[in-house]
């Protein structure tokens, strides 16, 4: 067992009263005070996360164009610099290798944000896939990532920054001085509400995290862990790797086709994917609400009649909707709004109906009726 | 360090639940360590009344947004009360674990049984030795 990885803010999680949980070989704060009013201050005000553990591979010069379009799903051509796109990584079989988003820095300059616990694993992808002339580097320890999220993010980040913030569109970044430190501010999130995020040299994100705190001290801004990012993410049907997606998932079976290019692509995995699409994936992912009491977690089955239909990957009780969902692998013919399924919850079958996602609108509101 | 409440005059396990002991009558919660670890309390499912429970078997389960864990039997007994309101306010077990959070009552357990529960004194040490790791 190795120890446990701290990210640049672990002392400040400790100061701030923060429980610490192993997450991705890291130790990260999981709550401060409590979940629910974690993920109510980002609905409603603004959450300050500590996501340094996550990953970036950044790849440059003349090959990294044509690198980065056979490895992500995602169109990247036409990405201008300046901009984010959301992309997976696949297998030739069509299995997720992660998800990522793509930033490009320059005409060629590029970075992946990647899932912490995949970073070994896709670096070795990228290099092993690169073109000639690219210049492949994992910069992942050198680098902090903050998540400013919730409605007052914008304001909040005002009072530690001159770039033009409010101007700032989604999947949209900026480079320049945040809390007196060199960053990357993007218009980007993992929690369905509008918000930032902030990458800087891992020696300044902890004094950034302090500054940003004492900004949103007038305008409620609360630190916020792993717990209410799980539950926002959810809320929004984000997919989170190792649940949603892994290396046995293609993105046509979590319905992410919007960011595969099926047609043009010559991506890996793309001829795997233009099968499945013609044959039609067997199980298709679906949100579900539950209509008895207690919470579907990954690995319940999800039954018709007492016969397994599928799974549930995700779950938890939503603070928005008051209500407890979930999402879940289903038959594709049970995958349509209203069907009525249990959810196998230690021996009990509980009452559940699949509902259109996201669970909430993109103001992280209640959906309208029919939703959840 | 987190202060963590365990009141003088109950009784306790080494699971984290608390038992007050009026007569032969013996209410069971968690305690505000246990709370605390869990966080927000969202379920609690917990047995009929009128059903038996046996000293250190899980009765019944509390689930947290993370978390789900057994609860056990302090005592070997029948479930003669429960907490009703739980089923639509588990938060009472984070306002108030030791009163409006209270779970089951426990009749007809063994003396012996009681006796050997810990005072405070000994969870507060449990308590600490673990708060250590």
């Amino acid at each position: 067992m190795n120890a446990l990885r701290r990210t640049p803010c672990f002392g400040l999680h400790r100061r701030l009263g923060a429980r610490m949980v192993p997450f991705a070989g890291f130790s990260l704060p999981v709550q401060y005070e409590s979940i629910v009013a974690e993920h109510h201050a980002v609905r409603e005000r603004a959450g300050l996360f500590d996501v340094s553990h996550m990953g970036q591979i950044h790849l440059r010069g003349p090959g990294a164009l044509p690198s980065l379009e056979r490895l992500v799903s995602c169109p990247v051509a036409t990405l201008p610099p300046g901009r984010v796109r959301y992309g997976l990584l696949c297998h030739e079989s069509g299995g997720i290798l992660d998800d990522v988003t793509v930033y490009r820095l320059a005409e060629d300059a590029f970075f992946l944000c990647v899932n912490a616990a995949n970073v070994e694993k896709d670096y070795r992808w990228v290099v092993r896939h690169a073109a000639g002339d690219t210049e492949v580097r994992d910069r992942s320890a050198g680098t902090g990532l903050l998540a400013l999220q919730g409605p007052a993010s914008a304001a909040i980040l005002e009072r530690v920054t001159d770039l033009p913030v409010a101007g700032l569109r989604r999947f949209r970044f900026l480079e320049g001085a945040v809390a007196g430190a060199p960053a990357l501010l993007s218009r980007t999130g993992y929690t369905g509400s509008d918000g930032f995020e902030i990458y800087l040299a891992a020696e300044h994100t902890a004094t950034c995290f302090e500054r940003l705190l004492a900004a949103g001290a007038g305008h409620g801004l609360r630190p916020a862990g792993l717990g209410a990012r799980d539950t926002l993410r959810l809320e929004a049907a984000l997919p989170l790797y190792g649940h949603e997606l892994t290396d046995e998932t293609t993105p046509l079976d979590a319905r992410l086709e919007r960011f595969v290019k099926l047609e043009a692509g010559g991506f890996l995995g793309a001829e795997a994917l233009r099968r499945r699409q013609a044959e039609g994936p067997a199980r298709l992912l679906v949100g579900f609400v539950l209509d008895g009491r207690g919470v579907a977690r990954a690995g319940h089955a999800l039954e018709r009649e007492g016969r397994a239909v599928g799974s549930v990957t995700s779950g938890a009780p939503s603070p928005t909707l008051g209500k407890s969902i979930g999402l879940g692998y289903v038959s594709r013919e049970l995958a349509v709004p209203g069907t009525r399924l249990e959810a196998n919850i230690r021996e009990r079958g509980v009452p559940v109906h699949v509902v259109e996602t996201p669970f909430i609108d993109a103001q992280g509101r209640k959906a309208a009726p029919g939703r959840a | 360090m987190a202060e963590y409440d365990i009141p003088e005059g109950l009784r306790y396990t080494a699971e984290d639940e608390w038992v007050r002991v009026e007569g032969d009558r013996l209410t069971v919660g968690v305690t505000d360590y246990a709370q605390q670890q869990l966080g927000d309390v969202v379920f609690v499912e917990l047995p009929d009344v009128g059903s038996r429970v046996e000293k250190g078997r899980p009765f019944g389960v509390i689930e947290s947004v993370k978390a789900v864990s057994d609860l056990y039997a302090p005592v070997s007994g029948e479930v003669v009360a429960l907490n009703a309101e739980l089923a639509d306010h588990p938060e009472r077990v984070n306002e108030s674990c030791y009163e409006a959070g209270w779970m089951i009552a426990i009749g007809g357990a063994e003396q012996s049984e009681t006796e050997g529960l810990l005072d405070a004194a000994a969870y507060r040490r449990h308590v600490e030795e673990r708060s250590k790791e």
